[in-house]
């Protein structure tokens, strides 16, 4: 018998890659948060980071089901952005009336997360039930105008409530209240007043609760069947797969996580603008979707996180931090897109794996 | 056991089954010959669902097909293997395997089939582990018909299954459809390689433009001068 190779024998999920992504996703986020927590305590955070905290939880999860809509299930969604401000100005509505009877902050978060993501969900299920039945780039040009849609309706709205319980007007403001009573919803100024009880704990929850979801229904049955009417419809129905109720299930999963996220992002803050949430909230986030790599979940964490920091990082260079912003895109597309660069990281993650796997 | 009767197929304006009515009975192999655009793979999708038939019934044992999904007739044991070996690309050669039995919820029997495929296509075995789009189109067409038998189809419908192959491949996926329907299964298979096809056909039929023109046993059709004419090259 000769000298045995010495092999290393990692446990299961570090070797398997359905579970080697999971391990990746989860520690990136802990880690994180176990490092912010700390710098948190000790005084080493400045306020600018301090305040990006929520809102970054918020684009990673709106992320998340984004990619699970994009890059798992294969449709282009342009209003991931819109089904944020649904769930935010359910959350903030919800949230503001409940104010007299729920006095525990965190209760009334859960529950206005909770309500916001049923509220993005409900809408999710509106849209897709007639777009998803037809094939091709309808649902993209469906949630484009239903982000507009929003914003206008929205826009439009005035809230009140009081001790006799909801007042609503459209496009004029007759909403009288009686003393004591809360505008909700103004207009144009959208949300003012909000009781900001969003908390980067809710939010680091909120990412490991999406991060489960999307992970268990990725390499569940039903989410090799939203993979396989992606890469073949014909295919797919031929063996019994229902394209219309997989491609739902992913949309619906995808607006939930959003409207939860617009829920916590809403609650973070005491003013909300419906212009918040527009087109080009829609975009960065499919931005971050694909640059993270379309179906990569731990891609899209890490895309988001730097996107989002970038323009913040560049503030001290002012009239040049777009310009800087849009370089450093152009060129994270260029590098992920080169022949050479793919070959080589993937030769360095091979060799790695083969000395820790044998 | 499958009944069709006067279909009629039409896109939009353009009609392309224009009624034709024809069976396959159990335990035999059937073949629908006929050059392009007659009319075949249009037949292959209306009788699995994936298109709607203007007129016409379809019966499965008795039993009406034309207002059924595509899940319901792969779960009452019609299953296809789809024109120009459409895997999934991006999955493995066992996970597309796992998708063909879909609809079925016996694991063990899953399980006992799986292995029975990799009996049926050892090379599929090999490559288990290997990413569909990877395999040469030789292992692509046995992988699409691998994961069509995972449904454990009584009938199962093949479309073109040797197009694009090499001649000794589609000697090799011949004799494995014989296997297959020797095993019980019967085979309704729509071919241009008509040789082939009559040479292991029970029945067959001719589809022209739309319309059944000839129809015999696959002996008769292939000494027809007719046939021998149109589509045998001489």
């Amino acid at each position: 018998m000769g000298a045995e190779k010495k092999k290393i024998k990692l446990p299961v999920f570090l070797t398997k890659p359905r579970y080697r992504s999971r391990v990746a996703s989860f520690s990136i986020i802990l880690a994180g948060w176990l490092i912010l927590e700390i710098m948190m305590h000790t005084g080493n955070l400045s306020s600018l980071f301090t305040s990006l905290l929520v809102p970054v939880c918020c684009y990673i999860v709106a992320a998340i089901g984004l990619n699970l809509n994009v890059g798992i299930s294969g449709e282009l969604n342009l209003g991931q952005a819109c089904f944020m401000s649904v769930g935010a100005f359910t959350a903030v509505c919800l949230s503001g009336s409940m104010a007299g009877s729920v006095s525990s902050p965190l209760l009334r978060l859960i529950l206005a997360m909770v309500a916001g993501a049923v509220a993005a969900a409900f809408f999710g299920l509106i849209i897709g039930i007639p777009v998803l039945k037809l094939e091709g780039d309808y649902l993209a040009i469906v949630t484009l105008a239903f982000g507009q849609i929003i914003k206008s309706l929205i826009t439009n709205m005035y809230l009140g409530f009081d001790a006799a319980g909801f007042h609503f007007s459209f496009v004029d403001n007759k909403v009288e209240l009686q003393p004591g009573g809360k505008m909700l919803l103004n207009g144009p100024m959208g949300a003012t007043g909000t009781e900001r009880i969003s908390t980067f704990s809710a939010g680091v929850v909120l990412i490991l609760i999406s991060l489960i979801v999307v992970f268990h229904l990725m390499y569940s049955r039903s989410g090799r069947a939203i993979m396989a009417a992606r890469d073949n419809r014909i295919a797919a129905e031929s063996v019994g797969i229902e394209i219309f109720r997989t491609k739902m299930l992913a949309f619906i999963v995808s607006s939930c996580l959003a409207g939860a996220a617009g829920a916590l992002y809403g609650l973070n803050y005491s003013t909300l603008v419906p212009a918040k949430f527009d087109f080009n909230t829609s975009i960065l986030l499919l931005v971050y979707v694909v640059l993270g790599g379309l179906g990569n979940m731990t891609g899209t964490i890490i895309a988001t996180v730097v996107l989002v920091l970038l323009p913040e990082l560049l503030r001290s260079m002012q009239d040049y931090r777009m310009l800087i912003y849009a370089i450093v895109l152009i060129l994270i597309m260029l590098l992920t897109n080169n022949e050479t660069i793919r070959t080589w990281t993937m030769r360095i993650t091979r060799k790695l794996r083969r000395q820790t796997n044998g | 056991m499958l009944k069709i009767t006067d279909l009629k197929v039409s896109y939009g304006m353009i009609e392309a089954i224009k009624g034709i009515s024809f069976e396959v009975n159990d335990g035999e192999i059937v073949t629908l010959i006929g050059a392009n655009g007659a009319g075949k793979t249009t037949t292959m999708h209306a009788i699995s669902g994936l298109l709607k038939p203007r007129a016409g019934s379809i019966e499965l044992d008795g039993q009406e097909l034309t207002k059924l999904a595509p899940h319901k007739i792969v779960s009452m044991g019609l299953a296809q293997v789809p024109e120009g070996r459409r895997v999934f690309a991006q999955q493995t050669v066992e996970e597309n395997l796992t998708l063909g039995a879909y609809t079925r919820k016996d694991k063990p029997g899953i399980a006992a089939d799986m292995e029975e495929v990799f009996a049926l296509f050892p090379r599929l075995k090999e490559r288990r582990r290997q990413m569909a789009g990877t395999l040469s189109g030789g292992e692509q067409q046995m992988l699409a018909m691998g994961r069509a038998l995972m449904a454990k189809p009584s009938i199962l419908l093949m479309d073109e299954p040797s197009m694009g192959l090499s001649p000794l491949l589609v000697s090799e996926i011949f004799h494995i459809i014989e296997e297959i329907n020797s095993k019980g299964t019967t085979i309704l298979l729509v071919e241009q390689n008509a040789k082939r096809a009559l040479a292991i056909a029970d029945r067959a039929y001719v589809l022209e433009t739309g319309l059944i023109t000839l129809a015999g046993t696959g002996e008769e059709l292939a000494n027809d001068e007719r046939v021998k004419k149109a589509y045998l090259g001489g």
